[in-house]
C-alpha cells in the first residue's frame, strides 16, 4: 500500500465536527467534475490511491477514470463497502427482507423467502457474495488491490461475534477479485484479537489514530501498545481528529508512531491537500533520520 | 430486535446475552448460526427459558406497553426504545410499577449521552445564560423521502409518524435541558409523502417554567445525509446553538464558565466526548447502554432517561397531537 491514501468523506458531506461544513461540502461537490478536479490535485501532489465508499456517485468517477487510461495509469482505488446509509435508509423503509430483495441481484432472495424453509449457511454466504459483487460492479476495469469492509459492518459483526462472516468476506475478495481484504474499525484492539483467533494473519486494518484519542475505543494508550506489539498492516484514519488537533501536530504524532503503513486523509482544497502531503513527507523524513 | 443494541451488548464485558428474540425467521436463523446466542421467536418462551436479569425492548412502539408490563411483573430490569408508549395513559401504570418494584428502567433517548448536549445542559443549569426567553428545537433528516414506503412507521396505530419518532427526540431534549413541556399553544402535523402519518411537526410550546419556544421537525428532508438534531436557546445574557457535533455559545460578558470567554465560543464533540469501550455508530449508543448496565450494578443512579422522564415526553407528544390546527382548526 502507498504511504498516503486519499479519502472521500469531504465529497459526500461527511463531517464529524460541523453540520454546517457538511452542507457547504455538499454544495461544493454537487457536480462530479468538482470531485474529479480534487482527485487530480491529489494525484499532482503524488497521491495515487483513492480510498472510497461504494456511494452511487463513485460510479461516475470510475467512468472518468476508465475513459482516461493514460492519465490514471498509476491510479488505484480501495473500495470500502457497503455505503451504509444506502442500506440503513432502505432497511428503515423496506425492512431487512425488502432491502435484500432490492439490492441482491436476480431472484435469489425472492425465492429464498418464498421457500419458507430454514436458511442454510450457504444461503447467507451466497447473499453476501452477491452483495459484494453488486457493490464491486462500478469498479470494473479499475485496479482495486485492497477491498475494505466499512466500520459500521465490521464493528457490528464484531459485537455480534460473527467472525465467520469476516472470514467469508476476506476469502471471497481474494478468490473473486484477487484483492486483499481490509477492515475498517473503531475497535482496533478487539478486532485484532478476533481476526487472530479466526485465522486471519497480518490483516490490513484501518482505524482512527490521532493525538486527541478521538474514536480510539479502549483509549489511546491501548492503541499505541497495539501498534508496538501486534503484527498487522495499519492504516491511520481521522488523524486530524475532526479538526481537534492542528495539522502539524496531528501529522507529527502519527508519523512518529511505529508500524503505521499508510495514512488516510481527505481534503477539499488544493492547498490543504498539498499541506498535508508535505507535512507527512517532512515528518517521515525526520523520523527516518532519527532512526538512522 | 435491535441489531445494534445486540452488538453493543455482545461486546460489553459485564453482559452475558442469554437470549435473542425476533419474529423474522431469517434474522433469527443468522444470529443463531453465526453468533451462537440462544434464539427465540416467542418472547414469553425466551423469558421462561433464559431467565434474564434485564431485557432490551426494541420492537414497534405499539408493543412496548404490553411487553414492558410483562417484564416488570417478572421483576426484570427494562431498557425500552423510544418513544416510551403510544400515549401517556399506557405509560402511567408502567412508571408506577417500575417504581414500586424498584426495577431499573430506561428509555433510548440517546441524545442525553451526546457530549455537546451534555455541555449545553451544564451551561443552562449553571445559569450562565441568564434568563431564557425563547428556544427552538429542530431535527431534519431523510426517512420518508418518496410516496411509496410502507412499514410500521407509516401506520398511526403502530406508533408511526414523525412526531413519535424524530420529534420525540427533540421534545425529550427540550424537557431535559430546559424544562418539561406542559402546554402546547399551537401545532401543525403535516404529511408530505406519507398517506396516514405526519412527516413534519411544527409547534409552539410552553414549559413548566413558562419559557416558550418552537419545535420544527421534518423527516422528509433529503438535503441532509443523516438525522441532524439541534437546539437554540435565546437568553438575556447570551445565546446558544448546538447540534450533536458542534456547540456555539455567545456570552455577553466575561461572567461565563471556565474555558469560555465573552463573545462567541465554539466547542466540538471531539473535545466533549468520553471514551467508550466499544464503538458502534456513535459513542452515545454505547454510553446509554453502559449507563443502564451500571444502574443495575448500583454504580450510577437510574435518573437519566428513566420511564418518568420518557413519560413527560409522551405527554408532550399527546398535547401536540391535541392542538393540531390542521385537524382541529
Amino acid at each position: 500500500m502507498d504511504r498516503i491514501l486519499f479519502g472521500d468523506n469531504q465529497f459526500f458531506a461527511v463531517n464529524h465536527i460541523s453540520d454546517e461544513k457538511s452542507m457547504a461540502q455538499s454544495i461544493r461537490f454537487k457536480d462530479d467534475q468538482a470531485i474529479v478536479k480534487t482527485l487530480d490535485y491529489a494525484i499532482e501532489a503524488g497521491v495515487n490511491t483513492f480510498m472510497c465508499t461504494t456511494h452511487d456517485r463513485i460510479s461516475n468517477i470510475c467512468e472518468v477514470i476508465r475513459e482516461n487510461p493514460e492519465k490514471y495509469r498509476h491510479f488505484k482505488i480501495f473500495p470500502c463497502m457497503p455505503y451504509a446509509h444506502k442500506y440503513a435508509n432502505a432497511v428503515t423503509e423496506l425492512g431487512i427482507a425488502g432491502t435484500l430483495k432490492q439490492y441482491v441481484p436476480g431472484n435469489f432472495v425472492g425465492s429464498l423467502f418464498k421457500g419458507g424453509l430454514a436458511f442454510l449457511s450457504k444461503d447467507y454466504t451466497a447473499i453476501m457474495e452477491l452483495l459484494i459483487d453488486a457493490e464491486m460492479k462500478m469498479f470494473k476495469g479499475i485496479y482495486t488491490p485492497v477491498i475494505f469492509l466499512q466500520n459500521v459492518i465490521t464493528d457490528l459483526l464484531l459485537g455480534l461475534k460473527m467472525s465467520e462472516v469476516l472470514v467469508t468476506f476476506h476469502d471471497y475478495v481474494a478468490k473473486k477479485y484477487n484483492a486483499e481484504a481490509g477492515f475498517i474499525t473503531m475497535n482496533l484492539p478487539m478486532l485484532l484479537n478476533v481476526l487472530d483467533v479466526a485465522g486471519i494473519k497480518n490483516p490490513i486494518v484501518c482505524s482512527s489514530i490521532n493525538k486527541a484519542g478521538f474514536r480510539m475505543s479502549g483509549g489511546k494508550q491501548v492503541y499505541e501498545e497495539t501498534l508496538r506489539t501486534r503484527k498487522f498492516r495499519a492504516i491511520a484514519m481521522q488523524v486530524l481528529a475532526g479538526g481537534a488537533v492542528s495539522p502539524r501536530e496531528a501529522i507529527e504524532y502519527v508519523c512518529g508512531l511505529p508500524n503505521i503503513e499508510s495514512i488516510l486523509f481527505g481534503a477539499s482544497s488544493r492547498n490543504n491537500i498539498n499541506e498535508t502531503v508535505s507535512l507527512i513527507n517532512n515528518f517521515d523524513q525526520k523520523a527516518l533520520k532519527t532512526a538512522i | 430486535m435491535g441489531i445494534s443494541h445486540l452488538a453493543i451488548l455482545g461486546a460489553h464485558p459485564d453482559v452475558e446475552v442469554v437470549g435473542v428474540c425476533d419474529t423474522s425467521k431469517m434474522m433469527i436463523d443468522a444470529i443463531e448460526k453465526y453468533s451462537g446466542f440462544p434464539c427465540y421467536t416467542d418472547y414469553l418462551k425466551m423469558l421462561d427459558n433464559a431467565r434474564p436479569e434485564a431485557v432490551f425492548v426494541a420492537v414497534p412502539t405499539k408493543f412496548h406497553a404490553k411487553m414492558v408490563e410483562e417484564l416488570l411483573r417478572r421483576d426484570i430490569h427494562v431498557f425500552t426504545e423510544k418513544p416510551f408508549c403510544l400515549n401517556p395513559e399506557e405509560g402511567n401504570t408502567l412508571v408506577a410499577l417500575a417504581k414500586q418494584k424498584k426495577l431499573i428502567n430506561q428509555v433510548g433517548y440517546h441524545n442525553k449521552f451526546v457530549g455537546t448536549f451534555q455541555e449545553v445542559k451544564r451551561i443552562v443549569d449553571g445559569g450562565w445564560l441568564g434568563e431564557i426567553y425563547h428556544f427552538q428545537g429542530q431535527a431534519y433528516g431523510p426517512v420518508v423521502i418518496n410516496p411509496k414506503q410502507e412499514t410500521w412507521r407509516s401506520k398511526p396505530e403502530d406508533g408511526g409518524g414523525c412526531l413519535m419518532d424524530y420529534a420525540s427526540h427533540v421534545i425529550d431534549l427540550i424537557n431535559y435541558i430546559l424544562a418539561p413541556v406542559t402546554s402546547v399553544k399551537a401545532s401543525m402535523l403535516k404529511s408530505i409523502f406519507s398517506k396516514d402519518v405526519d412527516d413534519a411537526v411544527y409547534a409552539m410550546l410552553e414549559l413548566s417554567n413558562k419559557v416558550t419556544g418552537l419545535l420544527t421537525v421534518n423527516w422528509s428532508d433529503d438535503t441532509i445525509r443523516k438525522m441532524s438534531t439541534s437546539i437554540t436557546v435565546n437568553a438575556k445574557k447570551g445565546k446558544l446553538i448546538s447540534d450533536a457535533n458542534e456547540l456555539k455559545v455567545y456570552f455577553k460578558d466575561n461572567n461565563c464558565p471556565e474555558g469560555y470567554s465573552r463573545g462567541w465560543n465554539i466547542k466540538h464533540v471531539t473535545d466533549l466526548t468520553d471514551d467508550v469501550a466499544f464503538y458502534l455508530r456513535g459513542e452515545e449508543y454505547s454510553a446509554q447502554i453502559d449507563y443502564f448496565v451500571k444502574a443495575i450494578q448500583g454504580i450510577v443512579p437510574n435518573n437519566i432517561n428513566n420511564f418518568e422522564s420518557a413519560w413527560l415526553t409522551d405527554r408532550a407528544i399527546s398535547l401536540i397531537r391535541k392542538e393540531d390546527t390542521l385537524v382541529h382548526g
